[in-house]
């Protein structure tokens, strides 16, 4: 009895083993290349995967997505230890200047990579923008945010002011927003902090980064924050922003009631408003370019390789990244289905920039976006940039809500970057 | 049915064996990280560069941590939120849990459930939920204050105007501190309830015979037969509140708040490694939150526990 029980598992032990055996040869042959990205990136990856499968019909594509915070953080500890990398990483703008600073991501300018042959074929400051301070291209730019003034024209048009008014000079956008909030009782923005962030990227001389410049000088005395503290003091003095947050459930509502006349954003929040923010609102809103002659750029995505990604999928990987950035067809279903604004300028061209969009009201948009897109210079960035971001944010907020003088805020900010600009 | 001869476990081996599923989760998820952030406290480390990035600074990140700004405007947030969420924690619970031991019979369980339900909920959870109920134009709560305004008589105590709770500085930690109250009451309340059951009845009966009302029963009798009790709750309380991250967090969204209002130590070293990249510094100020507990636990021994033979 016990030698038929054993000789039946000692069977069935075999019969597996051959199973598996027959499985490992065809499992062998799929390579498969793991791109960790957030939403909406993962949504164009995706997308994309059956172009990729016509010139690379062996190789998989596994997307890992995890929410925006969550995935660069993510890629902050796989890079800090090199364990569970994956072959291609997405990348926000943000992060991207930080990590460049590291020496993790590959510098594709090198062979076998060679970026630069590329390099005009992308919208200039997206690839000044992934470009070291020493010269290493560390991303490839696959979106940007090309920054607008999305308005709702019909409480402009109540208040009896033009887009020409609001845009000639930030000190007739204020006045317009005056008129605006005793005619209509909208606000002009969401908060006097955007006003603060578009001021402060004007005027950036060669050389200089947004807090800091080359040497790591401290640059937050400079005429162009001031001006900035004091044209937000002045919109807060007038009672000109909603004092919401972006994001927040306040802003949005606002959106939907009308209570928020202007949005200083990238052009991508348009298609937000349409589809989750304020789709009631469609055809009340317009696009113009952003107030005195200014251009800045909000958001932008990036693919990167790192340097400890596995070597034997590194030529795939940068093959995956030029379909994503340079292929016209990707480039422009992201653009379609995502409001992916492209990076790849020879898209530029494509009759869908001269499409009338039914939520701006059937404004031909994209045509002001694309122009803006050659004026946006980019910025030098400083490993401290998170944290003098918050710094000037806090004492923004002394100067807004606790009437503190805009001289001492500054040099209170100065002293603060001063202690860190070199760690 | 026996094991084979090569699976069965000997004597000798049997408690290794047995223990170390907890040795082996512990060294890798208690005691290395620890070791690490020790070692890294002394390192200067970007951490997108990789290990191998590492640099020996001594004590400079110490050095930089203790005259940052920063990071003792957090200890002085930490210890604003521990003091106003601790302290109401157990005077509430102490007379509570009095309240609930002579009261209820048989509806003890459940009263004592629902107060402890908040503590075995997530804290995610429950932070989410109530920075929507904060929300200063469509929350429930400035909804029910609004409406508490409005009733004669006591209207006059409530602000007019929407409470923006989340934004200004000023009502950002007494909504955080109101939350890990409501969250860590009924925890304590079961820690005294346990505590007030091993009072023997007799004493009671003795007082009362001697003529003893209510109050001072609670004052002589009770209180002095807590005093282990508090030692416990008032030792925890401290440790949390000084390790005080998950409520501030969710509630500021990730960032402290404006002015940093809502930014308790371990937020900020926190923030330090993942969002301004500088893991040494991080680890510095860990180990030096670690020093300020083990001293304000000392102290909290000193002041409570028993000493010598016990009363």
């Amino acid at each position: 009895m016990r030698d038929g029980t054993q000789s039946m598992r000692s069977r069935r032990a075999w019969t597996g083993l051959c199973l598996l055996a027959l499985l490992l040869p065809t499992a062998q042959a799929q390579e498969t290349l793991t791109i960790a990205a957030f939403p909406a990136v993962d949504e164009i990856v995706r997308a994309a995967i059956p172009v990729w499968k016509r010139s690379h019909p062996t190789v998989d594509v596994k997307v890992v997505s995890r929410q925006f915070s969550d995935h660069h953080t993510a890629m902050t500890t796989a890079l800090s230890t090199s364990f569970y990398l994956p072959d291609v990483m997405a990348l926000e703008v943000g992060y991207v200047g930080r990590f460049a600073q590291g020496g993790g991501l590959e510098d594709l300018s090198r062979a076998p990579y060679n970026i630069k042959q590329f390099q005009s074929r992308y919208v200039p400051y997206a690839f000044a923008q992934a470009t070291s301070r020493k010269g290493a291209v560390v991303a490839a730019p696959t979106d940007i945010g090309p920054g607008t003034l999305l308005y709702r024209a019909d409480v402009l048009a109540k208040a009896g002011v033009s887009e020409e008014e609001l845009t000639r000079s930030w000190d007739s956008y204020v006045a317009a927003g005056v008129k605006i909030k005793a005619n209509t009782g909208a606000y002009l923005m969401s908060h006097a902090r955007d006003m603060k962030e578009i001021v402060i990227r004007t005027g950036i001389q060669p050389g200089q980064g947004l807090y800091f410049d080359n040497q790591s000088n401290v640059l937050v005395t400079s005429p162009r924050f001031v001006r900035a503290f004091e044209l937000a003091r002045k919109v807060r003095q007038q009672k000109l922003d909603a004092r919401v947050g972006a994001w927040s459930t306040e802003w949005s509502e606002g959106f939907k009631r009308g209570t928020i006349a202007t949005q200083m954003t990238g052009a991508w929040l348009a298609g937000h408003l349409n589809t989750w923010l304020a789709p009631s609102t469609k055809g009340l809103w317009r696009a113009a370019q952003l107030p005195e002659g200014a251009f800045a750029a909000y958001g932008g995505t990036f693919f990167a390789i790192a340097r400890g990604s596995p070597t034997e999928h590194k030529a795939l990987a940068w093959e995956f990244i030029q379909l994503m950035t340079l292929n016209r067809e990707v480039q422009l279903a992201a653009f379609k289905a995502q409001d992916a604004f492209p990076a790849l300028l020879e898209t530029y061209d494509d009759p869908f920039f001269e499409q009338p969009i039914d939520f701006l009201g059937g404004q031909k948009a994209r045509l002001g976006w694309r122009a803006a897109t050659t004026h946006i210079a980019a910025v030098d960035v400083h490993k401290q940039d998170a944290f003098a971001d918050e710094v000037i944010n806090t004492e923004l907020d002394k100067v807004l809500d606790r009437g503190k003088d805009i001289a001492t805020a500054l040099a209170d900010a100065q002293r603060l970057l001063r202690q860190r600009a070199y760690r | 049915m026996k094991l084979p001869a090569a699976l069965r476990l000997s004597p000798e081996w049997a408690p290794y064996v047995f223990l170390s599923p907890f040795v082996v989760l512990f060294g890798v998820f208690g005691l290395f990280p620890l070791m690490f952030s020790l070692y890294l406290a002394f390192q200067s480390w970007e951490p997108t560069s990789g290990l191998g990035a590492m640099a020996f600074v001594g004590l400079d990140n110490y050095a930089f941590a203790l005259q940052d700004e920063w990071f003792w405007k957090s200890l002085g947030n930490t210890a604003w939120l521990a003091l106003a969420s601790g302290v109401p924690q157990h005077l509430v619970a102490i007379p509570l849990a009095y309240f609930i031991h002579t009261s209820f019979k048989r509806l003890r369980n459940g009263v004592v459930g629902a107060y402890f339900m908040p503590y075995i909920t997530s804290t995610v959870a429950i932070s989410i939920l109530f920075s929507s109920l904060l929300s200063t134009d469509f929350g429930l709560i400035n909804v029910g204050i609004k409406a508490m305004s409005e009733l004669p008589g006591i209207g006059w105590l409530f602000p007019k105007h929407p409470v923006d709770w989340l934004n200004e500085p000023s009502n950002i930690k007494p909504a955080i501190s109101m939350i890990v109250f409501w969250r860590y009451v009924g925890f304590n309340v079961v820690l005294y309830l346990a505590a007030l059951q091993t009072i023997p009845k007799d004493i009671y009966e003795a007082a009362t015979m001697d003529g003893a009302g209510r109050l001072q029963q609670f004052w002589y009798i009770t209180l002095p037969s807590l005093k282990p009790m508090i030692f416990f709750g008032v030792t925890l309380s401290v440790i949390g509140g000084l390790q005080l991250f998950e409520e501030p967090f969710i509630l500021t969204g990730g960032r402290g708040g404006s002015d940093q209002a809502g930014m308790t130590t371990a937020i900020y070293l926190y923030r330090m490694a993942f969002d301004f990249n500088d893991f040494g510094a991080a680890s510095a100020m860990s180990w030096l939150l670690f020093i300020l507990v083990a001293l304000l636990t000392w102290l909290t021994n000193k002041a409570f526990a028993p000493r010598g033979p016990s009363a």
